[in-house]
């Protein structure tokens, strides 16, 4: 049996667990291409306007899936993955657009995953996916076990300076070479679906790699002292991957050796209008860049501004040995 | 303590006699206006919601006014309205604001954090004049949603459009001058005679359901008053959503009326599965409902970028098709246009038209 996994959003944090998890079962383990101009241009056909780019994209590569015969779509439905925190409505609904959508699918396997409240119910869902490809409950638990032994393994790699999107490509045994020599430090910050899928940043953290910047991101950075940051704020922020954006910002800012922070919002982002404003308010000693990105393929724009950026924090390290330099006008 | 709160269609009626009633001085924005978009744009995040940029706008014309507490609602996600208080404080206190807020959500951890809100809210008052308090705000919400109903019935159906609309305006002051439950339900009765009285055209108007977001749909400052747009297009228009059915499912559990909620997430079944936070689940729900109380068309509206409504937006289309009902999304932002929505509007109304007579006229030849 065929499992397809589209090569988009959460696979960019999951696709370890996924991937032995369906393996160890029995199935074949079926992904779309990396997001090319095709899946753009499909995926805008089939989603709605109003969507975000990153979910236009996952529409296309589900459809792109669905012309390579396989038995099962992997759609879940990712609620929240941690106490008491969302991912974003549109996740929650996902599984519904498509099926909305898109006529010709396969059989979609649907998970819930939510244990912002119990994951009680995430182990019996586990059950009942694992039930389509046998009927050994104990298979299926080992399964689920070393998917997760896997993704363990996986994030360890983040700690030599990879980000999750890279540890990935080591895992599923590509080379990669370390970039080694640098003379800014940049933090770069947004949700992983989009940062690190190279047609919707317009590949930015490989840009920046190219001007000579050492690229800080979320997983490179320590767990513990973000939480602790992202504490800090009045009120708890329920969005996961904004928590530890803002967690993260925060750090950055009391970290010496970061030049300065460029934050990847895609149009339309509801949790983003708000965490990069909350971010762009405390964040006062550290140079800060919003960048905006959507369907529209101006990579000059971009370009432009990275340079800007890079030029303006080179120009501040030198002057600043000798007097200091505002951050904000 | 001088109190505010953001405007929110009629609801600045009812908070008024409630705040009145814990013996608090309140102080309520300005009307919108277009200088509130203004302020609200100006200070906001560009990719916000349209909500919020509203919200923030009250809040600075009522600072102005000499408002010094702000009193707002909260939530934890998944939609970012959850948020906003936050972020509204935040750009406030940097625009140089002196003023306290007071959030009212489900505490996260703390109970003793909205046991204090409320305590500092109703410190002046008795529990018993508290629970009068609510009363007496209650019963001006359901007034004045007794006269609205009306008013949608009437508008599309009578010839002179202008004086009803005036009866329902003058309604509005009368219930909110009222001084006590019995005023105010006069005020709403006297309105509704009123109305009864006109003349009526001779034509059954079409029925067009309107579903989306709350505050979209209960601020006619946010839609440009699209209901009166329709109303005024002999089209009656079916509101998915009064502010007394939403406190009661939400604040009340549904204890003080009947509620409808558990039907609508079981019709939803089908096309969504799952609560997607904000409305979503109820305007797909809202939809179907609609749709199967045959309806003649449906409008979904809310404020551009509203993450739940996308989810339904993407939806219904499937909806559409299955339960055989033409719908539409309109999208509302800070850009005012009345034009470009008004033929829409029509264009959309033409549509619906033609398609009822062409079933009709196939089933007469039937």
């Amino acid at each position: 049996m065929r499992v397809g996994i589209p090569r988009s959003l959460f696979y960019y944090y999951y696709y370890p667990l996924w991937k032995t998890f369906f393996q160890d079962l029995g199935a074949e383990v079926v992904t779309s291409d990396w997001t090319n101009r095709l899946t753009v241009e499909k995926g805008i056909e089939s989603a709605v306007d109003e969507a975000c780019f990153p979910i236009k994209v996952y529409y296309g590569h589900v459809r792109e899936l669905c012309s390579k015969s396989i038995d099962y779509m992997f759609i879940p439905r990712l609620v929240s993955v941690e106490s008491r925190s969302y991912i974003c409505p549109k996740f929650m609904g996902l599984p519904d657009m498509i099926k909305a959508a898109l006529h010709d699918l396969p059989s979609v396997i649907d998970i819930t995953i939510d244990v912002s409240k119990t994951n009680k119910f995430l182990n019996r869902d586990i059950i009942s996916v694992g039930n389509i490809f046998t009927n050994n409950k104990n298979r299926i638990k080992e399964a689920y076990h070393h998917g997760q032994y896997e993704l363990r393994k996986c994030k360890e790699l983040c700690r030599d300076g990879y980000n999750i999107s890279e540890a990935i490509r080591i895992w599923d045994g590509e080379q990669l070479v370390a970039h080694s020599t640098y003379n800014l430090n940049i933090g770069v910050l947004g949700h992983g679906y989009s940062l690190y899928d190279q047609t919707i940043s317009m590949n930015l953290i490989d840009r920046l790699r190219k001007m000579g910047c050492r690229v800080q991101v979320v997983e490179t950075l320590d767990r513990n002292s973000i939480e602790a940051k992202a504490a800090e704020i009045p009120k708890r922020i329920f969005w996961t991957l904004g928590r530890k954006a803002f967690g993260s910002a925060l750090f950055m800012e009391g970290q010496k050796e970061i030049d300065g922070i460029i934050y990847l919002a895609c149009f339309g982002c509801g949790p983003d209008s708000m965490i990069g404003e909350i971010i762009e308010r405390k964040i006062k000693s550290k140079p800060f860049m919003m960048i905006t990105v959507d369907e529209h393929t101006g990579e000059a724009g971009m370009v432009t501004r990275l340079e800007a950026f890079c030029d303006m924090l080179t120009r501040r390290k030198v002057a600043a040995n000798e007097d200091y330099i505002s951050t904000h006008g | 303590m001088k109190i505010t709160f953001p405007h929110m269609g009629n609801m600045h009626i009812a908070i008024k006699a409630l705040m009145e009633g814990l013996k608090l001085e309140v102080v309520p924005p300005p009307p919108i206006s277009k200088r509130t978009f203004e302020l609200g744009i100006k200070n906001s995040p560009e990719f916000a919601c349209m909500p919020l940029k509203i919200n923030l706008g009250n809040f600075i014309e009522a600072l102005e006014n000499g408002a010094d507490t702000i009193v707002m609602a909260g939530g934890w996600g998944p939609c970012r309205f959850g948020y906003y208080a936050q972020v509204e404080r935040d750009i406030l206190e940097d625009l140089g604001y002196k003023f306290k807020m007071i959030v009212l959500e489900s505490p996260d951890s703390k109970i003793y954090d909205l046991t204090n809100q409320l305590k500092s809210l109703g410190k002046n008052v008795s529990l018993w004049e508290a629970i009068k308090a609510i009363k007496y705000g209650w019963s001006k919400l359901n007034a004045l949603e007794l006269v609205e109903r009306q008013f949608d019935y009437y508008l599309p159906r009578v010839w002179d459009k202008n004086r009803v609309e005036k009866i329902n305006d003058e309604a509005a002051v009368k219930i909110d001058e009222a001084a006590n439950k019995t005023e105010a339900q006069e005020a709403a009765l006297e309105a509704i005679t009123e109305m009864r009285l006109l003349d009526l055209k001779m034509h059954q108007p079409l029925k067009i359901g309107l579903v989306g977001e709350i505050y979209t749909l209960l601020e006619p400052a946010a839609n440009y008053d699209i209901c009166r747009l329709l109303g005024r297009m002999d089209v009656e228009v079916s509101r998915s959503t009064y502010l007394t059915e939403w406190l009661n499912d939400h604040l009340m559990k549904g204890w003080v009326k009947k509620s409808n909620r558990k039907q609508l997430i079981a019709v939803a079944k089908p096309y969504l599965n799952y609560e997607v936070g904000g409305h979503g689940l109820e305007t797909v729900g809202h939809t179907v409902q609609y749709a199967r109380m045959k309806h003649d068309g449906i409008i979904q509206i809310g404020p551009l970028t509203c993450m739940p409504e996308i989810v339904a937006q993407s939806i219904i289309p499937s909806i559409s098709e299955r339960e055989d009902i033409p719908c539409m999304t309109l999208w509302f932002d800070e850009l005012s246009g009345t034009a470009g929505l008004n033929t829409r509007l029509e264009a959309f109304a033409d549509m619906v038209k033609r398609q009822k007579i062409r079933t009709n006229n196939y089933m007469k030849e039937a």
